[in-house]
């Protein structure tokens, strides 16, 4: 077990074969062969949602459209997550090579990077390798050209239909699904939206193979995953490490000996208490004893010393300013569960008022518009049920 | 074969329904009468899905599913009312209330309110939730025509929606995020600084009072009420169709000597018709064109704009005056039929029936909400005083009627007074789209040949119904001598509706592509029945009823060509001596109009 804590450089390592190396060898293969590698590789999502990444890939290769799109979705804003950050810092190719190899699978012939409007100060970076990029491209007599796509700061922005708007000059407002974007994305064209650790990802399975892959992680959740490590920790920083995990083995190496509560997958994701590290595994719910707990890769520490009314506060500040405001669940709950928990706290409302909050969030799991209304609910029912007391006093 | 394939079934409650691919869930749902309830969701505007009120369950799917977004598919199993739907429903309808003004009881729009509505049907209780309305919010009552009270907004972006795709004109649209979301203006100016061309549509697509039309039917009580004043009110031809909805009758429902004898019984001094301007804007508007194409084909002057564009919309002459400002010359010179009927009411009318112009006070029922804009402009004071002191929806009417104590089912049929109380067919159509083009070319067509319109019982069908932009063309063949210039000239005439559509039509003038004589513009889908100033709820299905009730008073009217109006032969003999287009008229009946800007 011990085995999984090791930094593993699958990310951001340097390897024999550079990213554009491993590019040219995928081209030589027929697209539907990497396909079917992607959805064997068991490979999902990093961004959080954990969708699989071969699926999405097959879907937009299969849909009919004159124009395709790829786009990179950097528009890194989950609370406690920088490592699409270092990995468009250290190891653009890879990133590149991945949208190249998903660009020849699909027949799209143009690729944007979204890039968080904060990390501006990489345009210049990234520019430099997109053109030898295009460089190697035009060797490999690939048409495809990519350009990056400055966002301007909503968070929402991060969900992939939102995105689309954004770029598209629209509000940031998540649309409804379906259509999808395989299917009807930028421009209404068919469009992959993938992390910039999914498109890494998918580079390393062409480079090390499907078997490689899958001895990377646990059953449903194969691979190495970049983990955002902060808050009370003597070692925050950015690791690679498998999935499969217990947090009891990842607090053991992280924690600073405290800690009380760890919030796996940034705000929108869920709390974790002490009492439940040891049943608790990090990676895609699957067929694994205890949970599995999913995660875009942020995880923050939060000692004895947390009140976690506060950290729970705190996201739901975040969240009723960054809802985009057009669903009911979502905009008018966030405030909902803000006003709520500060009522019971001043005593203003009793107790019981928390249950009538944790069916709130019920609702807006089951009616919001979008992945962020929908998770909104994680957060606040993980750290309610398991701090309730800091709730009230 | 192909329309076999498109054919899939789902199974609604149990029930098996076939239904055409693509269709949503909430439209399988209304095919089968199983109602689902909404917010964001009209049937005019394109999809929303944004307040989740229609949410319903599908099997297999691990959330609710937003009916009025959700295309079927084949096999779908959907379930609209269970428990679980139910409470998730009724807690998205608290939480809308939350967010609320909820001071039903002196809310204009109580009783017609699809949030009140909903809460009363779903019990919801007013403390479920904290209150979470802005504080400090303020009601803009800066425009003359549209008041707009955020504190009931619940941003189910109808209004946005209605101001961008039906209306292409983006006055309001949706600013900042999160708690903060709000409907809002450029830069968060004030209604009446913005592009708002006042026509109302956000108004009759409001769910509740965030969006209303300014009220005035206090002062007209007032005025009612003092003895000095000789209150007059003209009503449009539109309103008569519709003001029985506000009343308990069904959509197109003949009232229209009721609403004359309840105008009686509230006060006013003298009922008269908006038709009778609207017969005389013909004859005006009439000779303005057959002049425009004598210069320009007789002449060949070419400085004369064609085509010649009505003018009676008074949405459409201030979405021209700031999205076309350029191109004002197209516009018809002639004043709508309210305006001519107040610069009248103070002239030839207080003439006529011996008071004093000041103490007349001109009162004009519509279907509108930019005609108290209009009335308010400043250059309409040809009379020397304001030509209409005050434009009255067919909602204020309602509204007064039922504060008079009326009871409206059991007062019988009164007629219009007179004078300017006489009218055509040709008027009452002025109500629907296409209705000024045809009453237009029942009589133009007749001046030019000395015959009647070549169509069918001079029902011009080309130009009427609900498409959004109609073609007509009329061959002028064996002319009258005054116009042989026009012999063999095809008169091709164009009808739009809704102001999109009139962009259409602007598009093709800006690039010398339009092949236009003369074109009908009204701001309304639908025209003046489907107005700002209309009953709420307004559809296409309301439409439809009302149009068919305007060509049922136009039908039965024994005068059906505008020039046959005696009391229009009468003005010309008596007061307008130097015929259409003459001094007096241009005075009286003409105006002009303002560039605008684009912000």
């Amino acid at each position: 077990m011990q085995e999984r804590l090791k930094r593993l450089d699958v990310i951001l390592g340097i390897h024999p074969e550079s990213p554009y190396q491993v590019m040219e060898k995928a081209l030589k293969r027929a697209p539907k062969d990497i396909i079917s590698d992607l959805i064997d590789s068991g490979l999902k999502g990093r961004g959080g949602a954990g969708f699989l990444t071969g699926l999405k890939w097959k879907f937009a290769a299969a849909a009919e459209g004159d124009e395709k799109f790829v786009v990179c979705n950097a528009d890194e804003g989950e609370p406690g997550t920088f490592k699409d950050r270092e990995i468009l810092t250290i190891v653009p190719k890879k990133v590149l090579a991945g949208m190249g190899i998903c660009a020849y699978v699909t027949g799209a012939k143009k690729g944007y990077i979204y890039l968080r409007g904060e990390y501006k100060y990489l345009v210049p970076h990234l520019e430099r390798e997109i053109a030898e990029f295009h460089k190697n491209c035009f060797k490999l007599e690939l048409d495809f050209n990519v350009e990056v796509f400055l966002g301007s700061g909503a968070y929402v922005c991060g969900e992939e239909t939102a995105l689309l708007n954004s770029m598209e000059g629209f509000r940031g407002e998540p649309r409804n699904k379906p259509p999808f974007p395989t299917n009807n994305g930028y421009l209404g064209k068919p469009t992959v939206v993938n992390n910039v650790e999914t498109l890494v990802s998918a580079q390393v399975v062409s480079r090390i193979g499907v078997e490689e892959f899958k001895k990377l992680g646990i059953q449903d959740s194969h691979g190495s995953k970049l983990f955002s490590v902060s808050g009370d920790t003597p070692r925050p920083g950015i690791y690679d490490l498998e999935f499969g995990l217990s947090l009891d083995e990842f607090v053991r190496e992280f924690g600073d000996g405290d800690t009380k509560a760890v919030q796996v997958g940034g705000a929108s994701g869920f709390c974790v208490p002490r009492k439940k590290f040891q049943s608790t595994t990090i990676g895609f719910p699957g067929g694994l004893t205890g949970d599995s707990l999913p995660t875009g890769g942020s995880m923050m520490i939060f000692n004895s010393s947390r009140s976690m009314y506060n950290v729970l506060r705190n996201y739901l500040d975040f969240f009723e300013e960054e809802s985009c405001g057009q669903c009911t669940p979502c905009r008018i709950g966030c405030q909902q569960l803000k006003v709520g928990i500060e009522a019971v706290k001043r005593g203003d409302k009793d107790p019981e008022y928390l249950q009538q909050l944790l069916k709130l969030t019920d609702t807006m799991k089951i009616t919001a518009k979008c992945g962020l209304g929908q998770s909104v609910a994680n957060s606040f029912s993980s750290i309610v049920d398991n701090f309730r007391e800091e709730m009230i006093y | 074969m192909e329309s076999i394939k498109n054919i899939i079934s789902v199974k609604i409650n149990g029930i098996d329904v076939s239904i055409e691919k693509g269709t949503t869930i909430l439209e399988a749902a209304r095919k089968i009468n199983v109602r689902i309830p909404t917010l964001c969701h009209h049937e005019d505007l394109c999809v929303a899905g944004n307040c989740r009120v229609c949410v319903v369950e599908v099997e297999g799917a691990k959330n609710l599913t937003a009916s009025c977004a959700a295309p079927c598919e084949q096999n779908m199993v959907i379930k609209t009312n269970t428990p679980k739907v139910r409470s998730a429903r009724k807690d998205l309808i608290a939480l809308l209330v939350s967010e609320h003004n909820t001071q039903c009881t002196t809310c204009y729009r109580s009783t017609n309110c699809e949030l009140q509505a909903l809460a009363s049907e779903y019990n919801v209780d007013n403390n479920t939730y904290l209150s979470v309305l802005k504080s400090g919010l303020q009601v803009d009552r800066s425009s003359w025509s549209i008041e707009k009270d955020d504190s009931k907004c619940v941003r189910c972006q109808r209004c946005v929606r209605t101001c961008a795709e039906l209306q292409h004109v983006n006055a309001i649209t949706v600013a900042h995020k999160g708690k903060d979301m709000k409907i809002s203006t450029f830069m968060d100016l004030p209604m009446n600084e913005v592009v708002c061309v006042n026509c109302g549509q956000c108004i009759i697509h409001c769910p509740t009072g965030a969006l209303t039309e300014r009220r005035y039917f206090d002062n007209i009580w007032e005025a009612i009420g003092d003895e000095k004043k000789h209150v007059v009110i003209n009503t449009a031809p539109s309103v008569r169709v519709a003001i029985g909805e506000m009343l308990g009758y069904p959509p197109g429902a003949h009232v229209t000597g009721k609403m004359v004898a309840a105008l009686k019984k509230i006060g006013f001094d003298s009922v008269l018709d908006t038709n009778y301007t609207a017969d005389l804007t013909i004859v005006e508007e009439g000779t303005e064109l057959l002049g425009r194409l004598k210069s320009k084909i007789k002449d060949e002057d070419d400085s004369v704009a064609l085509p010649m564009i009505t003018s009676c919309s008074p949405g459409w002459v201030k979405f021209i005056e700031h999205m076309y400002p350029e191109h004002l010359g197209h516009l018809s010179t002639c004043k709508s039929p309210q305006q001519m009927f107040g610069a009248l009411a103070k002239t030839y009318y207080a003439e006529k029936i011996g008071v004093k112009p000041e103490n007349i006070v001109s009162v004009a029922a519509m279907p509108c909400a930019a005609k108290k804009f209009e009335a308010n402009r400043p250059e309409m004071k040809s009379s020397g005083y304001q030509d209409i002191d005050a434009g009255l929806t067919t909602r204020e009417i309602g509204h007064m009627i039922k504060q008079a104590g009326i009871d409206f089912s059991e007062i019988s049929d009164s007629d219009f007074d007179s004078i300017m109380g006489d009218s055509t067919g040709a008027a009452v159509i002025f109500g629907a789209t296409g209705g000024v083009m045809e009453a237009a070319l029942r009589t133009a067509y007749e001046l030019i040949t000395g015959r009647d319109v070549p169509f069918d019982r001079l029902n011009i069908e080309p130009v009427r119904g609900l498409e959004g932009i109609k073609h007509a063309a009329v061959k002028l063949e064996n002319c009258l001598e005054a116009y042989s210039f026009l012999e063999g000239v095809e008169l091709r005439v164009a009808v739009a509706h809704g102001l999109k559509n009139a962009r259409i039509i602007m598009d093709q003038i800006k690039d010398g592509t339009s092949p236009y004589h003369f074109i009908e513009i009204m701001a309304c889908p639908g025209g003046c029945i489907g107005g700002g100033g209309q009953p709420i709820p307004t559809n296409d299905k309301v439409r439809m009823e009302r149009i068919k009730a305007i060509y049922q008073e136009d039908s039965d009217c024994k005068l059906r060509k505008s020039h046959e109006n005696p009391e229009i032969k009468q003005i010309y003999d008596e007061f307008l001596k130097d015929g259409p287009l003459g001094h007096k008229s241009h005075k009286l009946l003409h105006t002009h109009y303002t560039k605008r800007n684009r912000y």
